[in-house]
């Protein structure tokens, strides 16, 4: 069995491996048009009709949810994907309290942007300002930028220096520091309860606005998607820049890297910082689209589930790690019917995907040789644990 | 701030966080035993001792034992429990090495894919005693899957009664025997791993594997070994938790993995003396900070704590190496 | 290089297509008609039926069906159908589900959220679309102070509940009361309301987390306070492995809770340390529901309704009953829902203007924990 699965793969990688092989082989305005293509399909996804791939969309099923819903969730956990691939797969570094940072995302907005914060109250008050008052979207889109920057700093600078395990732990603690603080901190974020009426590019929720209303999840989507495309652009640049090549070179071996006089705690830091800011965005688009946020949005088990997805994705391949986010936002949508399995299959699948695919489902050519050189490693020395 | 209750009850606290942290350090035990080996998470361990809690769950209720039975018998049915728990616990540990990590370390895979396969077993072993076993054995065993995800009780064994009062300090029974029963486990482990042929055989593959491999030791062997140990802890850990607090669920492992994991790295991971140390003091921190402020902030406590430690001494509070700690 | 042209243009033929098939295909959803005939229609319900909260849904949503199962073999021409909806609890899922019962203009009617906060999130929506939701359980005070106009809900809120909690412990000669949350929107909210009402009484607080196993400082705090009654605002998690740590401890405070301990699991996960304790609910004891309902729902589902049952029950007939007097738009059943004014198996139903459920209807029950069974008590006052 496990060897029919395994040649299936195989199959399976070389297809992957032509296509891609042959994608660098086109011209370069080939490449554009079919970029342009794809981007065309992303913007189509949510109006979804053709006769054959209907079946794709989650209301398709009985008690399914809203397909634009959906895929505004797969669209916000790749953005999360694109920024945890920088820490954990282009710096290397586990960060499993990436929850942490998406929730501070999701409460700048929330905090700033709703005229139901405690927040905003006190405000109104200290500088007698009509109750209606409350930060502009925009500015609160800044805001998450700056304040989930800021805090990866400040995350990053006592901890970096630890290594690879006990940074996954603090982490870990980091993620439900922020959220029992949201949690217990009531008069700050109103504990429990949560927040509501958090405001949307019009203001706040209400049936006057005219593209993103309550009811059509659509926009949404496309706004979300929009923010993918230009981070991805943005991302990319910066893996192929020098801050890129210092990120790898610190993977590969910080020490070796040190001599060659890539300060290895500056660019991690860096990592640290980008990552905690495309989360906090992701985060900031989360809680501006759903109006609504509370704590138990935010607990440990997302920031697991976010590892995972780059992890099953292919740890270093931005088109990797956006698969596997958009699979594990997908599938427990469209297959619903086994939603009391949905974890055991969850978990199953991650632990078959790691013992026959431990490069992922789509992985950076340089891991795979990496994973393909360590395991020549232990057929040559097979005391090496 | 609570300062008063807190200095007002010091020993008290003290005396509760120390029963409390007792059971994360012999949890602790089965990270560290791992990492210190393998130098890898054992992620699915907290399952570990969530199969324990269930393995004596359904001995006890098997047996149709009821609240408070007699001496001679309470004793018997602790006994059994220890055997069963660590049997069970031992036997996942196991399981967990052979079907899942073996065929990793055949291919030398880096730290994060075990990682990645531990959360998925620990999600499979939640969900299997949540959801499958409930199915399966819901009509077989009432008392233990009958009411799948919920919170199960089980008889009390030993009624919890003071045994001396200190000032205004009363130390139970209870907090006795899983104080003293966990130490003497850690002593037992720490004597194996120190004293006996075995346990030279795991120090010697945890301060150079190659080396270890060239002078004849079976790494296999050393390896299957310590998840064996790790488990049995866990599992005399989940006779103690099932004796101490009387409950389960499946869910159960989570927050008593973080923690015991939490109190491995404050240790020293890899330290087997520093799992005992980690356990203790992050009892008594959680204890202290919960009268302090109120129970709602304990975690945020312990974790502050431990990056505040970690800020300090990078590799814990008695550093790593489950070699190196006595050799 | 001419294979590769072939392809490209082939990849770009293809996304024309796509493009030309979404401008003829509808858009997808179900913008099927509203109800065939003259009677009947489509509405949803909501809310965790998966999960580790479903035992505390999963009663309401059975009333729920069987309230129309019994409709529809009592009007053979009159047919009602409901769409499930599994939000596994969670503000965020319940969201895009809003957008989705709100598109499509075949649901009526909604019963739900089950949970307060997945009611506060998808408020907006369902008032934008016109839809009447009906809540069965969704008690927190302040959701229909918001000015919200098409939330309803057949449960009595939190503050009613403390209200009747404060009134008890009066009776009872409370002195010295300890109050105990967990810090979860449910448990915070009521133990905060029952203080207000309390006032001097209460003696002390504290605060726990969710999962948490070892109350030691909680119990500490209690003996230190000599208090005499302990109120926790929570769920069965907690409270059960509370109150044997408490009994253990041979504190003898009496021990009362709000409807989330309204559950076998809590005298069953308590094992022995629970009996005694009082257990308050806006719900009435299955002899006392009207009609058959009890005797029903027992037939049906093997078992006795727990919790919300009798509400989940309540808030589907609300629907039937719009259905019944032959209303099939969103605006008119919205209205003859506020307008409502009858009998219900959980209570007298009848909503005053923001939605709450006429106050004076609300019926509160003490229970006492006996053995494992959870047994009425007392009716309570309301304040």
């Amino acid at each position: 069995m496990i060897d029919k699965i395994r040649s299936a793969d195989r199959r399976r990688v070389g297809v992957l491996t032509s296509v891609g092989d042959r994608w660098r082989a086109l011209t370069k305005w080939q490449q554009a048009i079919g970029l342009a293509a794809f981007v065309a399909f992303l913007y189509y996804l949510p109006l979804l009709g053709v006769p054959g791939l209907t079946w794709l969309r989650t209301d398709s099923i009985e008690g399914g949810n809203n397909w634009a819903g959906v895929l505004f969730v797969c669209a916000i956990y790749v953005l999360v994907a694109i920024g945890l691939n920088v820490v954990v797969g282009l710096a290397g570094l586990l960060d499993l309290g990436y929850i942490g940072f998406f929730a501070i995302g999701a409460y700048s907005v929330a905090l700033f942007g709703s005229v139901n914060s405690p927040v905003v109250k006190w405000i109104q008050q200290e500088f007698n300002l009509p109750p209606t008052w409350a930060v502009t979207w925009a500015i609160c889109l800044f805001i998450a930028i700056v304040l989930t920057m800021i805090s990866g700093v400040l995350l990053g600078w006592p901890t970096l220096r630890l290594r690879g395990d006990y940074l996954a732990i603090v982490t870990l603690g980091f993620g439900e520091i922020i959220r029992i603080v949201a949690r217990n901190a009531t008069g700050l974020t109103n504990g429990p309860v949560g927040i509501s009426a958090i405001p949307g590019p019009e203001g706040p929720p209400s049936v006057d606005n005219k593209v993103f209303g309550l009811i059509d999840a659509k926009p949404w989507y496309w706004l979300a998607i929009t923010f993918v495309l230009i981070m991805v652009i943005l991302v990319r640049r910066l893996e192929h820049s020098r801050v890129g090549r210092a990120w790898l070179a610190v993977r590969e071996d910080e020490d070796a890297a040190a001599v060659m006089g890539v300060y290895p705690f500056k660019f991690k830091l860096w990592a640290f910082a980008i990552g905690a800011a495309l989360g906090g965005l992701s985060g900031f688009l989360f809680g501006s689209r759903n109006a609504f946020i509370d704590p138990t949005q935010f607990n440990a088990n997302l920031s697991i589930l976010f590892v995972a997805m780059v992890v099953v994705g292919g740890s270093g391949n931005m088109i990797g790690v956006s698969l596997g986010a958009v699979l594990l936002a997908y599938l427990p949508e469209r297959f619903r019917d086994f939603a009391d399995y949905r974890w055991l299959v969850f978990g199953l699948a991650m632990v078959l995907v790691m013992i026959l695919r431990p490069q992922g489902l789509v992985p950076s050519r340089r891991r795979a040789r990496e994973l393909k050189d360590r395991a020549a490693d232990a057929e040559e020395v097979p005391a090496h644990v | 701030m609570h300062f008063d209750e807190l200095i007002g009850h010091l020993g008290q606290h003290t005396v509760d966080g120390l029963s409390k942290g007792a059971i994360y350090a012999l949890i602790a035990l089965g990270y560290t035993l791992v990492y210190g080996v393998l130098r890898l998470i054992n992620f699915a361990h907290s399952e570990v001792f969530m199969v324990g809690t269930f393995a004596v769950l359904i001995l006890w209720t098997q047996l149709g034992v009821q609240n408070n039975p007699p001496v001679g018998q309470a004793i018997l049915f602790l006994v059994l429990g220890l055997v069963v728990a660590a049997a069970a616990s031992g036997g996942t540990a196991l399981a967990l090495e052979r079907i899942a990590y073996r065929p990793l370390r055949r291919k030398n895979a880096p730290p994060l894919i075990f990682l990645i396969t531990a959360i998925g077993l620990s999600l499979v072993f939640v969900e299997l005693f949540g959801q499958v076993l409930p199915k399966l054995l819901g009509g077989v065993l009432p008392e233990a899957f009958g009411r799948p995800r919920q919170i199960v009780g089980m008889p009390t064994i030993i009624q919890q009664e003071t045994l001396f009062t200190i000032g205004n300090t009363a130390i139970t029974n209870i907090q006795l025997i899983v104080f003293v029963a966990a130490v003497a486990m850690m002593a037992i482990l720490d004597w194996f791993i120190n004293r006996t042929r075995y346990g030279r055989g795991v120090r010697a593959v945890a301060q150079n594997p190659e080396t270890a491999a060239l002078m004849g030791v079976n790494q296999e062997r050393v390896i299957m070994l310590i998840f064996v140990l790790g488990g049995i802890m866990a599992g005399a850990a989940a006779l103690l938790w099932s004796m101490r607090f009387g409950f389960t669920q499946n869910s159960i492992g989570f927050v008593l993995g973080l923690k015991a994991f939490t109190a491995a790295v404050l240790g020293g991971i890899g330290n087997l003396r520093g799992a005992l140390l980690g356990g203790l003091f992050l009892g008594i921190v959680e204890v202290y900070g919960a009268s302090l402020f109120a129970s709602n902030w304990e975690d945020v406590i312990a974790f502050v704590v431990l990056i505040v430690v970690l800020m300090f001494r990078p590799t814990g509070l008695l550093g790593e190496s489950l070699g190196r700690a006595r050799a | 290089m001419r294979r590769s042209y072939v392809r490209a243009l082939g990849t770009v033929a293809l996304a024309a297509t796509l493009v030309v098939a979404a401008g003829c295909q509808d858009s997808g959803g179900g913008d099927s008609n509203t109800a065939s005939g003259d009677c009947g229609g489509k509405i949803a319900i909501f809310g965790a039926f998966t999960g580790d909260n479903a035992g505390l849904v999963i009663p309401s949503l059975n009333g729920a069906k069987l309230a129309v199962k019994q409709f529809n073999a009592a009007n053979p021409n009159c047919k009602v159908t409901m769409q499930e909806f599994d939000t596994q609890g969670d503000a965020a899922v319940a969201t895009p589900f809003a957008n989705q019962i709100a598109g499509d203009n075949s649901f009526l009617g909604v019963i739900g959220g089950h949970f307060s906060a997945e009611s506060d999130a998808t408020m907006p929506i369902y008032q934008a679309a016109g839809l009447a939701m009906v809540s069965p359980s969704a008690t927190r005070t302040d959701l229909t102070q918001k000015g919200n106009t098409s939330f309803f809900r057949v449960v009595g809120n939190d503050g009613t509940q403390a209200g009747a909690v404060a009134s008890y412990l009066k009776t009872q000669n409370a002195a010295k009361v300890f109050l105990i949350d967990d810090a979860s929107a449910y448990g915070a909210g009521i133990t905060e309301e029952l203080g207000k009402q309390l006032g001097p009484l209460v003696v002390n607080k504290d605060k726990i987390q969710e999962r948490q196993a070892q109350f030691d400082a909680t119990i500490s705090k209690i003996k230190a306070a000599q208090a005499d009654f302990v109120f926790y605002g929570g769920y069965t998690r907690e409270a059960a492995p509370l109150v044997k740590q408490m009994r253990a401890a041979g504190v003898q405070a009496k021990f009362v809770g709000p409807d989330g301990l309204y559950d076998p699991a809590f005298p069953a996960g308590a094992s022995g340390g629970a009996e005694g304790a009082i257990i308050t609910c806006p719900c009435l004891p299955a002899d006392k529901a009207g009609g058959t309902f009890s005797a029903d729902y027992q037939k049906e589902y093997g078992i006795a309704p727990g919790s919300y049952g009798a509400e989940g029950f309540d808030g589907a007939t609300v629907y039937l009953d719009a259905f019944k007097a032959g209303k099939k738009t969103r605006a008119d059943i919205l209205s003859y829902v506020k307008s409502y004014d009858k009998q219900g198996v959980s209570k007298y139903i009848k909503f005053d203007s923001k939605g709450d459920v006429d106050p004076t209807k609300v019926v509160i029950w003490a229970y006492q924990i006996k053995g494992t069974a959870i047994e009425a008590l007392q009716e309570l006052k309301l304040s």
